[in-house]
């Protein structure tokens, strides 16, 4: 095995020597932490909503003040009176306003005779997320309404307590161990993958050829000198993306010690996937060709940026034999709520097969001669 | 024992024969050239030769080794210097004779020595730890030359080890490789497509021509081996049409090839050739517009073998790229 260590040290020294490698492979998944991480965490605020009060009695004033308190605390809608029903509908149709809050003529008097009183929400359902808030706010502004004057003393309906086992996570937490996954993926792409196929495209494999390395210890030198480099883009991300998302306690040793254990799992099946993809490639531009599909197929299903259970069947199917998934659980066990190894000992099992069996069969496909 | 024995070795990729059954052998010591242009099978034999391709048919032994059955015993008995520069351009020159020692198996022990021996060889002990990168074509290939023998090998296969370098460099190449040898107890192959190369450097050449060996033996014996001593190449102004009969009748004449006012004269006696052809010319007012007689060299060689000018084959040279056919 001492052979294989030889191409480890080749490749370590040369890595060494291309600083700018590991600057390029961290920069793609620090933006998207950071840019998917607070676009997609922080609540909707300040959709503007129309009502047309066309009752003006003193129940549709009541709504129209719950509105107003709404705007004025959680911010998710600001309040614009409308006289005319089609003018809002008109700026509706144009964006001026996200949804229309209609108090019918009638309302008032159903309220009195306990007539089943109806508002109407018509809203811009073109994007999902401004009318799930729209109608959650809306929703919630009609429950206060609804509440009696003086509550009972002895509460005869069921009621629902949630207790958080965990502080809350926002967004960008939840997209970290997604992008550690990603950088460590990055760089096995161009630490690994793309200098395996551009070295071969320049002749270089020759030299290795006419030496008495064996295959196994020619992947074995490429898989190990590519882990360490992965590991190294792993942990450099794992710090840097845990001060940026805030993760609480996130140097604790023994903590440190496991996410570190998960990244050389991590690294290690995904090197050993990658020389399997590349095994018998030559064209320099295939990797480079690939690594978009393979970003788009191993990433996204993961559950990385959302929970598997949305999946459809056959997206299921690909999660399932997806390393990502393993990697990411694993990551936002312990990341998340700082779980012990009793948690994620399926996901490095996973991890270890998926690593042996893609070693064993890219050595298999790997060809010693030209 | 012979160093290199080679029997009717074959190499076809698809319907593609890049090597048709050729066989020779190769003296322990002896520098051993292959001959041809681009695409004539020289690197396909020297990659059969190395284990980086394996033969269709026929045999090899290297070093008593067989090229298929013993591919690592002929590893450890060779050094090669592939046709593309291969080194770390990233690794200094000391690091890339470092890795390959250790892929070799070279004891820790001995390895210093051996590299800074080398390195004093090859003239870059001032070099050692620069970057590859940073230094000429020239220097590279002296890289290339000391990491081949890191290993103390016993076989040197050299692809095309001038190919690309400038003038000054390949005399450099060349007197290296002389010193090298003279130095080590060395076995050395190497293709090329350069006639004077191959005349400094080998005991003996093969030439190779679309997959064929057209010839083989020393340089003198090659050139003694074809129609004449001189070759006179003069051009005319209105020769007649049957002025390549005429020229043909002029004494010690072995052969003419030409045509229009163009002419190549083959002749066992320049000087009495040249004499007779001046006189017959002034006879014929026919003027000499050039005229210039030379010994015969490895070109005329080729052309007397291969039928065709080592630099008009270099032209419409096959693709040397054959990786298209590897994964056939």
């Amino acid at each position: 095995m001492y052979r294989a260590w030889a191409i480890v040290e080749r490749e370590l020294r040369r890595f060494r020597r291309s600083p700018l490698l590991i600057i390029v492979s961290m920069i793609f998944p620090i933006v998207q932490l950071v840019v998917l991480g607070y676009a997609f965490g922080g609540n909707v605020k300040h959709l503007k909503l129309a009502i047309v009060d066309q009752d003006h009695g003193v129940p549709a004033v009541k709504v129209r003040e719950l509105a107003s308190a709404a705007a004025a605390g959680s911010q998710i809608v600001d309040t614009l009176d409308y006289a005319d029903q089609g003018e809002a509908l008109t700026d509706l149709r144009n964006g001026r306003v996200n949804g229309v809050l209609t108090i019918p003529p009638e309302f008032s008097r159903r309220v009195l005779q306990k007539n089943q009183p109806r508002v109407a929400l018509i809203e811009d359902n073109t994007d999902t997320f401004v009318s799930v808030a729209l109608a959650g706010t809306i929703t919630s502004m009609l429950g206060s309404y609804n509440q009696p004057g003086a509550a009972p003393r002895v509460p005869g309906q069921a009621t629902l307590d949630v207790v958080e086992v965990y502080p809350y996570v926002p967004y960008v937490q939840y997209l970290l161990p997604g992008t550690i996954c990603m950088s460590i993926f990055m760089m096995v792409m161009i630490g690994g993958g793309i200098i395996f196929i551009d070295d071969k495209a320049r002749g270089l494999h020759e030299g290795y050829l006419v030496t008495p390395i064996t295959k196994f210890e020619l992947i074995a030198g490429f898989n190990v000198s590519g882990a360490i480099k992965a590991v190294l883009a792993g942990l450099v991300l794992m710090t840097i993306g845990s001060v940026i998302a805030g993760i609480p306690n996130a140097f604790e040793p023994l903590r440190l010690f496991r996410l570190f254990v998960v990244i050389v799992f991590t690294s290690f099946a995904l090197i050993s996937f990658m020389f399997l993809l590349m095994v018998r490639v030559t064209d320099p531009l295939m990797p480079r060709a690939m690594f978009g599909v393979l970003n788009t197929l191993l990433y996204f299903p993961s559950g990385a940026v959302y929970p598997q259970q949305g999946f459809p069947a056959w997206m299921r199917v690909i999660a399932v034999a997806d390393p990502f998934t393993y990697a990411v659980h694993a990551f936002k066990s312990l990341l998340l709520k700082n779980t012990g190894f009793a948690a994620i000992g399926s996901d490095l099992g996973y991890l270890l097969v998926f690593s042996v069996v893609s070693m064993t069969a890219a050595t298999m496909l790997f060809r010693r001669t030209l | 024992m012979n160093a290199i024995d080679v029997k009717n070795i074959v190499k076809k990729f698809g319907d593609f024969t890049a090597v048709n059954g050729v066989s020779f052998a190769v003296d322990e010591g002896e520098i051993f050239g292959l001959l041809g242009p681009n695409g004539a099978g020289k690197s396909t034999l020297i990659r059969m030769l190395t284990t980086l391709l394996p033969p269709t048919a026929g045999t090899a032994i290297i070093n008593g080794f067989d090229v298929v059955k013993q591919s690592d015993g002929v590893r450890r008995s060779i050094g090669v210097i592939p046709q593309a520069m291969t080194s770390d351009l990233e690794l200094s020159v000391e690091e890339n004779l470092l890795i390959f020692a250790k892929l070799y198996g070279v004891p820790r022990d001995k390895r210093r020595k051996l590299i800074a021996e080398l390195l004093d060889a090859v003239e870059l002990s001032q070099w050692a730890d620069k970057q590859v990168r940073n230094l000429s074509g020239g220097m590279r290939r002296r890289v290339e030359i000391a990491r081949g023998l890191v290993h103390e090998p016993r076989i040197f296969f050299l692809d095309e080890p001038t190919t690309g370098l400038d003038p000054v460099s390949r005399v450099g190449v060349w007197e290296m490789l002389t010193k090298i040898k003279q130095q080590r107890d060395l076995t050395i192959l190497l293709t090329t497509h350069y006639m004077d190369e191959a005349d400094r450097l080998c005991d003996r050449i093969a030439i190779v021509d679309h997959g064929d060996l057209k010839a083989l033996d020393t340089p003198l014996k090659l050139k003694a081996s074809i129609p004449g001593k001189n070759v006179i190449d003069v051009s005319f102004q209105g020769a007649p049409p049957d002025w390549l009969q005429q020229l043909e009748r002029l004494p010690a004449v072995e052969r003419v090839t030409g045509q229009d006012n163009i002419f190549r004269i083959s002749s066992g006696n320049g000087p009495a050739t040249t004499t007779a052809l001046m006189d017959a010319a002034a006879a014929a007012k026919v003027p000499v517009q050039s005229l210039s007689v030379q010994s015969t060299t490895l070109d005329d060689v080729f052309v007397h073998y291969a039928g065709r000018a080592l630099r008009d084959a270099l032209q419409d040279a096959a693709p040397t790229d054959f990786s298209f056919m590897r994964n056939r």
